[in-house]
């Protein structure tokens, strides 16, 4: 047995690993998702903010990690929409437009009541990285001439009046690297003082945890903080739990059916670090006798 | 002995074990194909038609030459019939549209402002949705133009409760069966380095730069350069919306000139010339980290170590777990500084010190771990979810 273990062909474990993701999926395995403070702190920043308010929310991640952050992404679009907030979309990634316009085709199929221009709009990719959230903070339209359907800012209702970033109520950003979350603390939370929430990748969580509780008042990171703030949030809006929201392409519960297939991954995981442990710990001490 | 692949452990099996595992995939696809009904997308179209309206308005104006309202005439028809000089006042020359550029010059002239006589009419044209009142003024060309958009239908949709006028969408269900097949090609390279996956990754990455590079010359040289260099071309070409406040700004051409000399890296002799724009982008981009390193990951981060180790509530009552936390940061901090202190050898109190930094350092990495893991797993999770859901139709 021991020697079984010791010389298993690593894609064995692939497979085992493979199968231990594939079964929750099509059981539909999904287990209790705890709330963690962090989690509720994100919520509360667009909760509490009177309705109509000014949210930023910038997309910058590829298809690479949509993984984990698309069902934040989509969570944050619903949620900003029930609360009726205006909203500015924005990407400093180019393959972040894409996933601007999947979130406005949800706005438009979801919320019928809410119009292009009037309760949201897209300013689409900006190249430039920092530089840009550097530029818009002084002043707006002197790097955002247009909107992404390129019409002009003064002529669309919600940006006619925008002059910089400040006009922000708070600032949203969903990050898988650079630029992202770190940049906007930088260059726009910090320097001028706009409140800010942010959802990472679980590779970035480590590096912006520090800047929890100021200027970042929340931090989802990855899936499970995904998971954590989509459970409050169709718990306050119970409307999202329908089938309708559920199995619609982006499901308003996307996250928490992704916590099954990470359970039993992770137990999974433990128990190969037990075993590969085990072997070790028995290899040495036959070594040493 | 050298190795130009991929140090990645070759598929074992040979030639007969792939065919057969190909074979048993083509044959599971086709199988998939015919009974699940995979990867079929269902859209409904909806027509949209827009007509094209003109409004024409006489004009008979006098305006400060090269200011938004005058070139917005003209850009419509107006022509200009005469132009003469005029002492104005800023709040004048402001009230007619001057930027504040050209009153500048002005100013320099003397306060005497270019006026120009616009005259002939102004023609607007303006699309609006079929059945739409274009409104008063609005005369209708006959022109149209139609379209259609389509909305997918979930996939999970039973047949019977699909729209009358749902159709299967051929490419969209082509687009699906691609990115199925990609996917497991990708996937094969967990059996060994194989051909399949190396096709796979090479139509990402060519994709991939023919993407940026198309995107990157609208959003780069057009909305940054062109606009601002040639406005009257970028309305013309590529944006139509394109305010008439837009005009040339001269600023623009010193970063055309660097970006045409940072190209010249590519010059068998003139190389160097590239160093000239490579050192203002390493100068510009140091001299603007520097300050919002310093604020946000230097001294904010000292603020927050420096907190109260006595948390109290607004009640003013002792909260033992936030004390906990301020307590072991500000210990964290310091044990993982003296790690880093290496004037002194780690010895006594400061190795003891420095060890603990270790343990400190050791934790945040098994941390960072513990989430990458989570990170790949998730999209593992996401793969499999769109194999199962979008592809094969199973949830």
């Amino acid at each position: 047995m021991m020697n079984l273990l010791r010389n298993l062909d690593r894609r064995i474990i692939f497979l085992v690993m493979g199968l231990a993701v594939a079964i929750p999926i099509l059981l539909r395995f999904t287990p209790p998702t705890e709330v963690t403070n962090m989690d509720r702190s994100v919520f509360n920043a667009i909760e509490e903010l009177p309705d109509g308010s000014r949210i930023l929310l910038s997309f910058d991640f590829d298809p690479g990690s949509q993984g984990e952050l698309l069902p934040m992404a989509m969570a944050f679009t619903r949620h900003m929409a029930e609360k009726r907030h205006k909203i500015y979309f924005m990407c400093l990634w180019p393959l972040g437009e894409p996933f601007v316009e999947d979130a406005m085709v949800i706005l438009r199929e979801e919320y019928p009541d809410l119009k292009y221009g009037t309760d949201y709009v897209s300013f689409g990719y900006k190249p430039g990285n920092e530089a840009v959230i550097k530029n818009i903070i002084v002043d707006w339209k002197q790097l955002f001439v247009t909107d992404s359907r390129r019409e002009d800012l003064n002529n669309v209702p919600m940006t006619a009046n925008i002059k910089s970033a400040k006009s922000m109520d708070l600032i949203v950003n969903v990050s898988a690297g650079d630029p992202g979350t770190k940049q906007w603390v930088q260059y726009a939370a910090t320097p001028a003082d706009i409140p800010m929430v942010a959802g990472c990748t679980g590779v970035q969580a480590p590096l912006l945890y520090p800047y929890v509780p100021y200027p970042l008042e929340g931090l989802l990171a990855a899936i499970k903080g995904a998971a954590g703030y989509e459970k409050l949030v169709v718990d306050a809006y119970p409307k999202l739990k329908e089938e309708q929201f559920v199995k619609a392409r982006y499901s308003s519960t996307s996250a928490l059916q992704y916590m099954g297939p990470q359970l039993v991954a992770h137990l999974l995981m433990v128990l190969l670090v037990i075993i590969g442990n085990i072997i070790f710990f028995v290899d040495r001490n036959r070594g040493a006798a | 002995m050298s190795t130009e692949s991929t140090p990645v452990p070759s598929g074992s099996g040979g030639v007969i074990g792939w065919t057969i595992g190909v074979l048993i995939i083509v044959v599971g696809m086709v199988v998939a194909g015919f009974m699940l009904d995979a990867g079929q997308v269902y859209v409904v179209p909806t027509q949209n038609t827009y007509s094209e309206f003109t409004k024409t308005t006489p004009v008979d104006t006098w305006l400060p030459v090269g200011s938004a309202p005058a070139r917005k005439l003209q850009w419509n028809g107006a022509e200009i019939s005469e132009v003469k000089n005029q002492n104005m006042t800023k709040a004048d020359a402001f009230a007619l549209g001057m930027s504040e550029a050209k009153w500048l010059h002005a100013e320099q002239e003397g306060k005497t402002v270019d006026v120009a006589h616009l005259t002939g009419s102004e023609v607007v044209t303006k699309w609006f949705p079929k059945g739409d009142q274009a409104g008063t003024g609005w005369t209708g060309t006959g022109q149209t133009v139609s379209w259609e958009t389509y909305t997918a239908l979930p996939a999970t949709m039973a047949a019977d409760k699909r729209p009358e006028n749902a159709q299967l969408s051929m490419s969209r269900t082509f687009g699906i069966w691609l990115a199925a097949i990609f996917t497991l090609c990708i996937m094969s390279f967990l059996i060994g380095d194989n051909p399949f996956y190396k096709t796979a990754e090479a139509v990402v990455v060519g994709a991939s730069a023919g993407y940026y590079v198309a995107l990157n010359f609208y959003t780069g040289i057009v909305d940054k350069l062109l606009i601002n260099v040639f406005p009257g071309l970028v309305r013309a070409w590529t944006t139509p919306g394109l305010s008439f406040e837009q005009e040339f700004d001269w600023i623009y051409l010193i970063p055309a000139i660097l970006s045409v000399m940072l190209l010249c890296r590519l010059l068998p002799s003139g190389g160097w010339i590239a160093r000239w724009p490579l050192a203002f982008i390493i100068g510009a981009t140091a001299g603007f980290r520097l300050t919002s390193y310093i604020e946000s990951d230097f001294l904010e981060q000292i603020k927050a170590t420096i907190t109260s180790l006595w948390v109290v509530n607004a009640g003013d009552q002792f909260m033992f777990w936030p004390s906990v936390g301020a307590v072991v940061i500000l210990l964290g901090v310091l044990c993982c500084l003296v790690y880093f202190f290496f004037s002194m050898e780690h010895k006594g109190v400061v190795g003891k010190t420095a060890r603990m930094g270790i343990f400190m350092l050791m934790i945040t990495f098994g941390a960072a771990f513990g989430l990458t893991v989570m990170g790949r797993i998730t999209l593992l999770s996401d793969r499999f979810m769109f194999l199962f859901k979008d592809w094969l139709h199973l949830m």
